[in-house]
């Protein structure tokens, strides 16, 4: 190791140093984004799995488009926009409950029970940051599916200039948000890395099923119908459509003005999220094994 | 164990001034069971404890005792459930964001990212640290300068505790607490980050240590405390613990059997039955005893087979401590036989 003298040196060297502003957001941006490139640092070193991340979304859109599912789930007689709408919005959910909330909870449990987080909790950043630190190859990979996702369903099916781009990133931005929260809860009832596969699946099947884009919900009874419009995963799905298409419910166009009002309340149901799955979040992540 | 090492603390340091850099008062943890009905299991029973700004403190106790726990909620890693931590006057659980700029954790246990190398692991940490030192410098602190490109997956368990070391003295703290710093270390090692910290000290850092070496506490601390059971049973100076046990002489019983009713106990020492066929003498005064254990022995021409005189030691007490009232022969463990005596 070292000498008395070799840390005198040490010490005398650190004059230089300027001390960092360690309050506020730029101290907050600098701890996450040194976490987000030791993380991403990690991401590119496993090249095959970024690769099978990435490349699901266009196979994906591939196999349901020329499955004819993209078309039958829309409905006979519906603009090729309209379908590719619908694809693009499909691509979003299932990256936000696949590589965001499965892989996220996965990857919290992970570095739990390889002490990682118990680690990064004795410096300097705040719980807040360690796990933004961590969502980076889950946000990373996801991103590049929405663009990769978003050109094939461009050149293979169609694809309109958004009406309200806005509200697609809104979606976006709160959808991560929402489920990176809830996986981050969700550590609360997954105690190894094996057991996500089983502990993630009822808030996956649940908020898929009620988003109004695996399975037609005027197929089910109204109740269940309006109970589903308040499930983290639906809103998305219909900020989404608003913003890409817009169109309002019976199919007419309406102008950039009445998407907002169209999207009051699907926005106000995300916002709730955000708030419910934050607070969840901090009450319930775990952040050492259990002995 | 040296036995000249043990009253000698670390001289030729200016002695610790009377800030108080940690106050701890009455302080409780308790875990919660998960059991119904079941109270919890409190692994710190009501703790006070300071430390001066400069000093070594040492937390020694048998595996369980409470160590870690007390240590957690003093570095601002878990909520008290009674009683209150002041590092620099503030909670360090509450106001953790000015606190922990000020101090290093090394935790008995904690993980890195597998796949990341030395520098590139040292290097976000120091990205996450108010004022860091250098990358390299904490590196070459802890002798992995050369080991900087290798994977923490690669590297030894030595080399990763070291690690640990290098990412705690990253933030050049006031306080550091090093939790067992020198397990899984080899010999060579274990010396150098002694160094390493006389060099720390001498430097004005506060150091919080709990170690199983009591080599190691008697070396390197100012002070010291020995837990047992979530409490403190005894603090102080190495000489001030080691000097509340006995010293020892020990003799082969068969050379003095004969004479054995005859043996000059001077006032307050007794005789006990060790391991082997050896007799214990246990006095508080080592040197007076010798003298007329001697002298007698040549008076009487008993030869001893065997004669040994060792002083009371830090593993003495500690072991008296470990083993609970009434033990306080370290090492030797048997059933004793005590003949008590007057003189």
């Amino acid at each position: 190791m070292t000498t008395q003298t070799q840390t005198r040196t040490s010490r005398s060297s650190g004059a230089t140093a300027t001390p960092r502003s360690s309050t506020g957001l730029a101290g907050s941006l600098r701890r996450t984004g040194s976490l987000v490139r030791a993380e991403t640092t990690l991401l590119l070193r496993n090249r095959t799995a970024l690769f099978n991340g990435v490349a699901l979304a266009p196979a994906m859109v591939a196999l349901l488009h020329f499955s004819g599912a993209f078309e039958a789930f829309v409905g006979e007689g519906a603009g090729t926009s309209v379908v590719g709408a619908f694809a693009l919005t499909s691509l979003i959910c299932f990256a936000l409950m696949f590589v965001v909330y499965y892989n996220l909870a996965s990857a919290y449990v992970a570095r739990r029970e390889e002490l990682v987080l118990k680690r990064l909790r004795t410096g300097q950043c705040s719980d807040a940051e360690i796990l933004a630190g961590a969502a980076t190859p889950a946000v990373v990979t996801m991103l590049a599916q929405l663009v990769l996702g978003g050109v094939a369903i461009a050149v293979w099916i169609g694809l309109d200039v958004p009406a309200n781009v806005l509200l697609l990133l809104v979606a976006v931005i709160g959808g991560t948000f929402v489920f990176a929260a809830l996986a981050a809860a969700s550590t609360a009832f997954t105690r190894t890395l094996e057991s996500a596969q089983l502990s993630t699946l009822p808030i996956m099947a649940g908020a898929l099923l009620l988003s109004g884009t695996t399975l037609p919900l005027t197929l089910l009874p109204e109740r269940v119908q309006t109970l589903a419009e308040y499930t983290p995963l639906h809103p998305v799905a219909e900020l989404l459509t608003i913003g890409l298409t817009g169109l309002g419910p019976d199919g007419v166009a309406v102008g950039l003005g009445e998407t907002f009002a169209l999207a009051a309340q699907p926005l106000a149901v995300l916002l709730a999220w955000c708030v419910l799955g934050a607070w969840l979040a901090t009450r319930y992540m775990r952040w050492e094994p259990r002995r | 164990m040296d036995n000249d090492t043990f009253s000698s603390g670390r001289p030729g340091r200016d002695l610790p001034g009377d800030e108080l850099v940690i106050d701890v008062q009455g302080l409780r943890r308790r875990y919660t069971s998960s059991a119904r009905g079941s109270t919890g299991f409190e692994a710190v029973a009501g703790v006070d404890l300071q430390v001066r700004r400069g000093e070594l403190f040492a937390l020694l106790g048998t595996n369980g005792a409470g160590k870690t726990s007390l240590l957690e909620v003093v570095e601002g890693l878990a909520r008290p459930t009674g009683g209150t931590v002041q590092v620099f006057g503030k909670d360090p659980y509450r106001q953790r964001a000015q606190v922990r700029p000020r101090i290093g954790i090394m935790l008995q246990e904690a993980g890195f990212p597998s796949d990341l190398t030395a520098v590139e692991t040292a290097r976000m940490w120091a990205g996450t640290l108010a004022a860091p030192r250098p990358v390299e410098e904490a590196l070459d602190l802890v002798a992995l300068r050369g080991r900087a490109d290798v994977t923490v997956s690669s590297l030894s368990g030595g080399e990763r505790r070291r690690l640990d070391l290098a990412l705690a003295l990253l933030g050049r703290p006031e306080v550091l607490f090093l939790d067992e710093p020198t397990t899984g270390l080899d010999p060579e090692s274990r010396r150098s980050a002694w160094d390493l910290v006389r060099g720390l000290l001498d430097d004005g850092t506060t150091v919080v240590l709990t170690t199983h070496y009591l080599e190691e506490a008697e070396r390197l601390a100012d002070r010291l405390a020995i837990m047992h059971g979530g409490r403190i049973v005894q603090e102080g100076t190495v000489a001030e613990i080691v000097e509340a046990e006995p010293a020892h002489v020990y003799v082969d019983e068969a050379s003095v059997r004969p004479h054995l009713a005859d043996l000059p106990l001077l006032p307050g020492e007794r005789v006990v039955q060790v391991e082997g066929g050896t007799l214990a003498i246990v006095t508080r005064d080592l040197q007076r005893s010798l003298a007329v254990l001697l002298a007698w022995a040549t008076d009487r021409d008993v030869t001893f087979g065997r004669i040994e005189a060792r002083p009371a030691s830090l593993e003495q007490a500690f072991l008296a401590i470990a083993d609970g009232p009434g033990a306080s022969l370290p090492g030797q463990s048997s059933t004793i036989d005590q003949t008590e005596r007057a003189a």
